[in-house]
């Protein structure tokens, strides 16, 4: 069990690590916040559920569940939420950007 | 939600009943008490015990696009290309109450790849960034085909 704990606990800090690694490396806004919004979280649901089997209490597992649910129902609203301003706010697109489907100033709301 | 509430509760009368309320008993209610519900003859069980069904796929199917999608973000982190093609698609919608837009767009922004950017005032477009765009038509049927007709029938 304490062998399922620590790999779980590694590929969660490694996750974090590549959302580091990305939010450096990527061109723009838009696909760092590709970077940093998924993988963290999975990295920090990682991390919980490692700490969850580690301990192997009813009331640590429950608070774990819950710190993974209200991650997964906080982070997509987050990440909505400032790309969406970024766009409104005209933070450019990188130069390798094929599409713009929003490209129309009236679609905004 | 009921029929879960009501399984919730029969979970806790088989802990109370072996005297402890470890996980293990807990979970073991759970299934026992699914059981019962899903043979019991009554009309909104059986929707409940498809609702259940429904809800464990939909939960696989998600965690497996999310480790997939993962895998292809890490990739081009990692690598010194960059083969990132992003752009922004705009998706027809078939969803149409505000809890199941608020729930397409939050799992696709949860699945690596892919953040809702907005949806359209007439609530009939959501767009969508996608960070690696092949083939606008192959994105927009993964989109309605994986995940807005499991939600919806997982809604509906």
């Amino acid at each position: 069990m304490d062998t399922v704990a620590a790999l779980l606990a590694l590929s969660g800090a490694a996750m974090i690590l590549v959302a580091c690694i990305g939010l450096l490396r990527l061109p723009d806004l838009y696909t760092r916040m590709h970077a940093c919004t998924k993988p963290a979280t999975l990295g920090v649901s990682l991390i919980v559920a490692a700490v969850a089997i580690h301990v192997g209490e009813l009331g640590i597992t429950a608070r774990a569940v819950l710190i993974v649910l209200f991650f997964l129902l906080t982070a997509p609203v987050a990440a909505h939420r400032l790309t969406h301003a970024a766009y409104r706010a005209g933070v450019p697109r990188c130069p390798s950007t094929v599409r713009d489907d929003l490209d129309d100033p009236d679609l905004l709301l | 939600m009921i029929p879960f509430a009501g399984n919730l509760v029969l979970a806790g009368v088989w802990a109370a009943a072996l005297g402890e309320f470890s996980l293990t008993n807990l979970v073991a209610g759970f299934g026992l008490g699914f059981a019962i519900l899903a043979i019991a003859p009554q009309q909104s069980s059986e929707r409940y015990s498809r609702k259940v069904l429904r809800s464990v796929e939909f939960a696989a199917f998600f965690i497996g696009q999310l480790v997939i999608a993962s895998f292809r973000v890490t990739a081009d982190i990692v690598t010194p290309a960059q083969r990132a093609r992003p752009g922004i698609v705009a998706v027809p919608l078939d969803a149409e109450t505000d809890i199941e837009i608020t729930m397409l767009a939050n799992v696709i922004s949860l699945t690596p790849g892919s953040i809702s950017l907005d949806v359209s005032a007439d609530r009939r477009t959501l767009f969508v960034h996608v960070m690696f765009l092949d083939d606008v038509a192959t994105c927009r049927r993964e989109i309605k085909d994986g995940f807005e007709r499991r939600i919806l029938e997982l809604l509906r």
